[in-house]
């Protein structure tokens, strides 16, 4: 099958900025999952966002970068607003933030589908209201009126998801989707997303740098170091990381019920920046 | 809209805010009038009254009487809406406020008009295209709004489109040959001559208040396009703004729909901040257009000491002012869900 993403040498710098975020990414992304993982600026989101088209002043260069029949290098903007919201979309970390303080929850998961299809507005909030049923919102009624500061994090995030994946894309990019969440609603908006991207075969990426959850709900990880791509495995294989950074990052991991000592902290060495060539 | 319990003691607690406001700002004014180095017997009686009217003035006022008494007759007067009569007119202040208040209303809420409907969108577009040609331009602009002196800028647009071009009315509120015509039922000039159908005064008076209003338009508008500019900046760097372009919609869009919904509150607060300020403080422009107005009432009043007169206008600067508090207030409620 065709991969849903295919990108190569992917570099993207930022005006004014002395080294580029992200230097020669590449990989390819089929219907499956695929997690990005990595320390906070190691550009994992920049990729994300590049990807969306959503970087205007930063410089993006590529061998190639495509998404199905478009190419994200060249498309014209006009392309991409038809690809954003209906083929591709993306899950942002904060509900407190990523909602429209403003806007009532269900009218804001509406207009992500009114945007892309010409319908009576009644059509438009019943599509909603069933996608709220999808992402397990008991009174999908009630919750399609409230506003985003009357909702719990939780909710609010699977309002998000609701709002992402009702035009059912093909390609669904997560960043970070529950870091902001508490500890006990995690799983269970895991789980809701996980169920509905099988289900509708969508391709997803899931940025974190929580090793554990990528472990358990990716098929693949790319590891990302300073802007790098330092290692890419298949995510059961992840305990048998050999970059000396992957291993790094297992090693400081704390384990319930393990030693007390000190976790080991990261000793950087500039040979890190080479990736892994061996099987990549 | 649910009238529960919260909303009430919302409402009951703004209450007693703008009274304990009220009363201070009374407190305010009744000290003016006495710290103000003006002699209110004097000036009733003149330079050279004898000792003896001189004091029976004195005793009229209440001056002998201790100062808490006289607050309360003071107190007793503003309830009842008496307040005195100027000096310099020689009529009631109430009713010289009745004729001022309204030409300076008039013109400054066409100038706010102006202002707001100009300086919102240039704002919008100076943040969208920030650093760019439209912002830098936007930008000039703006500053020379500021910078330019009012009084200098009036006398020459006066000029130009005045005298030279033309194009509007000259000073006043209307052209001397209707003054008079119109029979003065709300002192308002426009709204008094649609109520008789006298068009042409009508037209006459739009004439005259555009060349003002504008100016006043302009230098009020440079600040609501700064102010917009920078609540606009801080709206789009926020994630909802993403969200909203990830959902396909195009950047006119998520400006328009999304961003700007969230400036609306901290837009109304300057704009009615603006507002109240050219109902104050006016003077320059009507000195220049002698515009029968509030501010040039206020002045002229100050400077020959007409304690009555400024003591009541001190007030209503103040109550205007607690009126547009009471109405942004309001604003918030209708425009963001979170403080309901």
């Amino acid at each position: 099958m065709d991969p849903v993403l295919d990108i190569q040498r992917l570099s993207i710098r930022y005006p004014g900025a002395l080294a580029p975020a992200v230097r020669d990414v590449s990989f390819t992304l089929g219907r499956e999952r695929l997690g990005i993982v990595g320390e906070s600026g190691s550009g994992k989101s920049t990729v994300g966002r590049a990807i969306m088209r959503l970087l205007d002043t930063a410089e993006i260069t590529a061998d190639r970068m495509q998404f199905e029949e478009v190419d994200l290098l060249n498309a014209p903007e006009k392309q991409m607003l038809d690809v954003r919201g209906k083929r591709m979309s993306m899950i942002l970390q904060d509900p407190k933030f990523s909602l429209n303080p403003i806007q009532r929850c269900g009218h804001q998961i509406a207009e992500a589908y009114r945007t892309h299809v010409r319908c009576s507005k009644a059509e438009a909030k019943a599509r909603a209201i069933a996608m709220l049923e999808q992402v397990h919102i008991r009174d999908p009624e009630r919750v399609y009126d409230l506003y985003p500061h009357e909702v719990s994090g939780g909710m609010g995030q699977r309002v998000m998801i609701a709002m992402m994946l009702l035009t059912s894309p093909d390609l669904v990019i997560a960043d970070e989707p529950t870091s902001a969440l508490d500890v006990t609603v995690r799983l269970q908006v895991l789980r809701i997303l996980d169920g509905l991207v099988r289900d509708k075969g969508i391709g997803l990426i899931m940025i974190s740098h929580d090793l554990n959850l990528v472990r358990a709900f990716c098929d693949r990880v790319l590891i990302m170091y300073a802007g790098r791509v330092v290692e890419t495995l298949d995510a059961r294989d992840l305990d048998n990381a050999r970059h000396p950074y992957s291993r790094g990052l297992l090693a400081a991991q704390p384990r319930i019920g393990g030693s007390r000592e000190p976790l080991p902290v990261l000793a950087r060495q500039d040979s890190w920046l080479e990736p892994l060539e061996a099987d990549a | 809209m649910r009238l529960d319990r919260r909303r009430l003691n919302g409402i009951a607690e703004q209450g007693v805010s703008i009274f304990v406001t009220l009363f201070g700002l009374l407190i305010l004014t009744f000290v003016i009038g006495r710290i103000m180095p003006v002699d209110p017997v004097r000036a009733i009686v003149g330079e050279d009254a004898t000792r003896e009217v001189y004091e029976n003035v004195y005793r009229q006022l209440g001056l002998d009487r201790p100062m808490w008494q006289q607050f309360l007759l003071y107190l007793r007067d503003v309830v009842t809406l008496d307040f005195g009569t100027s000096i310099r007119t020689g009529q009631p202040v109430l009713q010289d406020i009745a004729r001022v208040l309204p030409a300076t209303i008039e013109l400054a809420t066409f100038a706010i008009i102006i202002g707001a409907g100009l300086g919102t969108p240039l704002g919008v577009i100076a943040a969208v295209n920030k650093d760019r040609w439209p912002d830098q331009l936007i930008r000039v602009i703006s500053l020379m709004g500021h910078s330019m002196p009012i009084f200098w800028t009036g006398m020459i647009a006066l000029l130009i489109f005045y005298a030279n071009l033309g194009w509007v009315g000259g000073s006043g509120r209307m052209s001397q040959f209707y003054i008079g015509m119109v029979p003065e039922r709300t002192n308002f000039l426009l709204i008094d001559s649609a109520l008789a159908g006298e068009w042409e005064v009508f037209r006459s008076a739009i004439n005259h208040i555009i060349l003002p209003a504008a100016l006043l338009g302009y230098s009020s508008s440079a600040y609501i396009t700064r102010m917009t500019r920078s609540f606009m900046l801080d709206q789009l760097g926020q994630e909802y703004v993403t969200t909203a372009r990830v959902k396909g919609l195009s950047r006119r869009q998520t400006v328009w729909r999304h961003a700007f919904g969230n400036i609306r509150v901290q837009l109304v607060t300057i704009v009615a901040l603006a507002y109240g300020a050219l109902l104050e403080g006016a003077v320059l422009i009507e000195t220049v257009f002698a515009w029968p107005g509030f501010g040039q009432y206020l002045t002229s009043n100050l400077l020959i000491g007409d304690m009555n007169a400024v003591m009541t206008c001190v007030l209503i600067v103040g109550v205007i002012f607690i009126g547009l508090n009471i109405l942004s207030d309001i604003l918030y409620r209708v425009f963001d869900p979170r403080t309901r």
